[in-house]
């Protein structure tokens, strides 16, 4: 099998993985070597996929070859399809001629388990070293560690690569039990936490050592799948905020399943996958991360799944009446996020442009402020937007009106089936 | 009075154009540079470029506020229409009132300049994505077509990345180009520039690179609009995975392109550069 056909396989079964960041990289340009990690804070997109995802990362398997059988996954060893693995050389040599001609910011390297979780994750890293030592790459690397490879192993792989992710992928005990049965929550959860405490006492010793080695400086991230079982919203969300607490990850994605396989314990293969609760999950991650939200107070155990008609924030607001209108020349920058509308470029906009003189509503939407939600949330030096008259109901209609355009069009349309307001 | 000013289009010379209106005492009523001078009602002034007058007014500038001449160096970059007027003014108010303004960025003044600068940013930012590079026998080369002027900021990253690696990259709206040997990159105005056809390897990646570009992708996902809106259709153009059938195939008989001595890969005087719709001055 040629490097061209390799490559359409290896792909093809490496996209449902929804990471693909660079985020977090700060190594500069090193003579010698060839690439940074330093683009920017927030990472950088080289293009973006037909379904509009972006590609950051030549994201492949290493192998598709497996031994497990989870039901969810078109790797598993039952799943008659052709299997391939690329050479550490033939892999290397793609990442460095992509990186040159500025197709990729790096590789994300994953891989199906070959005969051992040790002894695929020995091929990686053998596969790392290579494009490290010999082919001098200085750009990112995001590797897998798969659950249950020793620790020794983990450690390496840390050295060579800028993130790691473990993919919890069902976000239940009873899920992983029921579809994949060679994977326990332990085994998932010990690397997590052996790379969590590993990162930390790196950072400690670059302190005192200026060129003590990185382990994983770009921390690591995890992957739940969104629509395979029966897990709510709630449950979901509060998983994540357990990670983002006590694990200290910096991304959780969320892969909205789409059915591959006919299985008597999954959606059947016409189901659509469920791309709006994915971005509503994504929206209420951004609030768990930048906007001071808990989960408990998104949802709760009377309202398990999130409203489809409107976002997280809004939602809140919506049930939180007596907390507005907020006057944003007074407001401290926690209460201004919580305004629908104000994002945290905007507030700091605020907060910066308020030490100048009163703000006033005309202000706003110059400072980033939209408008379409926030109106109805806020007052600028005492006075809401002019001629603004609204109930409860009407409110919940402009907010849905304000953010049909923005959803994925398929969504929009299930969404005017049951919304009566086409103009409010 | 209204007087238009010429001067020669460079940033040095729009800082000279600054300080000439302070020594006459006078607010220009418009910029003019380079041929496109038109004779029209107003008054004109020829201003000379001054290194000397243009470093005192941007001493100035930085010494009432760093972020003020950050701002005049990238706003001067942008593709705003009647750039000079809009920084002439924040330099004016800053002069006048003092720093405090530049942090309220719904000031009248400074919206525009900001707004514009944010512009530029954005392209900067998509581009150290976007931008696509052949391998011409050693040297690499890429082509853009960006609104705004880019490249002195763009050049940067590039050169940082591939500090190693010889390159090119030309921009089509500007008809300039940045050039970067290790150690050291320049930008040159290059009338004209056509990319030579790939080699085998050459034409072999790229066939790598649209083979996993379109492998990627979830077909139960497809979304053309989400895509567009992230990366609109403006960049596509130089982007080797939206290219047609021709553009991976090698060409057959070697020797056709320069050697990697002088930029590679430019074309014989004459052939002209693919047509492009955008063009400086339109603003964002």
């Amino acid at each position: 099998m040629d490097v061209l056909e390799k490559l359409t396989v290896l792909t093809d079964a490496a996209k449902y993985d929804a990471a693909c960041t660079s985020s977090g990289g700060t190594r500069t340009a090193k003579k010698g070597y060839i690439g940074n990690t330093s683009t920017a804070s927030a990472g950088c997109c080289h293009t973006f996929s037909a379904d509009g995802r972006c590609v950051t990362l030549l994201k492949v398997l290493l192998t598709n070859r497996c031994v497990y059988d989870c039901k969810y996954c078109v790797n598993r060893r039952s799943n008659d399809t052709r299997r391939a693995a690329f050479t550490p050389e033939e892999l290397a040599d793609l990442t460095i001629q992509f990186y040159r001609r500025n197709y990729i910011e790096g590789l994300f390297l994953s891989s199906g388990v070959f005969r051992s979780p040790d002894y695929t994750t020995e091929l990686m890293i053998r596969c790392l070293a290579l494009l490290r030592e010999q082919y001098r790459f200085n750009g990112y690397i995001h590797a897998k560690a798969i659950p249950g490879t020793a620790p020794e192993l983990v450690e390496r792989l840390g050295f060579l690569a800028d993130r790691l992710s473990v993919n919890i992928e069902l976000p239940s005990e009873a899920g992983l039990n029921s579809l994949a049965p060679d994977k326990t929550k332990g085994a998932i959860l010990a690397p997590m936490r052996q790379i969590q405490t590993r990162n930390r006492q790196s950072r400690e010793e670059l302190v005192k050592y200026r060129h003590a080695p990185r382990f994983a400086p770009a921390g690591q991230s995890t992957q739940l799948i969104v629509g395979a079982t029966r897990d709510t919203d709630f449950h979901i969300l509060r998983l994540t905020q357990g990670l983002y607490d006590r694990y200290g990850l910096k991304r959780v994605f969320y892969s909205a399943y789409v059915p591959v396989v006919e299985h008597a314990l999954l959606p059947a293969k016409d189901v659509k996958p469920p791309l709006l609760r994915e971005h509503r999950l994504y929206q209420a991650d951004w609030l768990l991360r930048f906007y001071g939200f808990r989960a408990e107070e998104l949802l709760d155990e009377g309202t398990q799944d999130f409203d489809t008609r409107v976002d997280p924030k809004c939602s809140w607001a919506l049930a939180h009446l007596d907390f507005f209108p907020v006057e944003v020349n007074t407001a401290a920058y926690e209460t201004l996020l919580r305004i629908p509308g104000v994002g945290v470029t905007s507030a700091r906009r605020i907060l910066s442009a308020r030490r100048v003189g009163p703000l006033h509503i005309d202000n706003l939407k110059k400072l980033g402020v939209v408008m379409k939600r926030a109106q109805y949330f806020l007052t600028a030096s005492g006075k809401m937007a002019e001629g603004l008259r609204f109930t409860p109901d009407s409110v919940l209609r402009g907010l849905i009106a304000a953010e049909r355009p923005l959803l994925p069009q398929q969504e929009a349309v299930q969404l005017s089936l049951f919304d009566p307001a086409e103009t409010a | 009075m209204d007087v238009i000013y010429h001067y020669d289009g460079s940033f040095e010379g729009f800082l000279s154009c600054v300080f000439d209106s302070y020594a006459h005492k006078e607010i220009p009523a418009g910029f003019c540079s380079g041929e496109d001078g038109v004779f029209s009602l107003f008054n004109s002034r020829t201003v000379l470029t001054d290194p000397d007058h243009a470093a005192r007014v941007l001493q100035k500038v930085a010494a009432l506020s760093p972020e003020a001449a950050v701002l005049l160096r990238r706003g001067f970059l942008t593709c705003l229409s009647e750039k000079e007027l809009h920084l002439f003014q924040v330099v004016a108010k800053l002069l006048r009132e003092g720093p405090g303004f530049l942090r309220n960025r719904s000031d009248e003044t400074l919206y525009p300049v900001i707004r514009a600068v944010q512009h530029l940013n954005g392209e900067v930012h998509l581009l150290k994505g976007f931008v696509r590079f052949s391998d011409l026998g050693g040297v690499l080369g890429g082509e853009i077509e960006p609104k705004n002027r880019v490249l002195p900021v763009l050049g940067g990253h590039f050169s940082a990345r591939f500090h190693n690696e010889r390159f090119f990259l030309y921009d089509r709206t500007h008809k300039e180009a940045l050039f970067h040997v290790p150690g050291q990159s320049v930008i040159r105005p290059l009338a004209d520039f056509q990319m030579a056809p790939p080699d085998k390897t050459e034409a072999r990646y790229r066939l790598l690179w649209k083979r996993f570009y379109d492998t990627i992708a979830i077909k139960e996902r497809e979304n053309p609009r989400l895509r567009m809106s992230n990366m609109p259709k403006r960049y596509w153009g130089t982007m080797t995975e939206f290219q047609g059938a021709e553009h991976f195939i090698p060409r057959t008989s070697p020797g056709a392109v320069s050697g990697p001595g002088a930029p590679a890969g430019i074309s014989a005087p004459g052939t002209p550069p693919p047509p492009g719709p955008s063009a400086p001055g339109s603003g964002p």
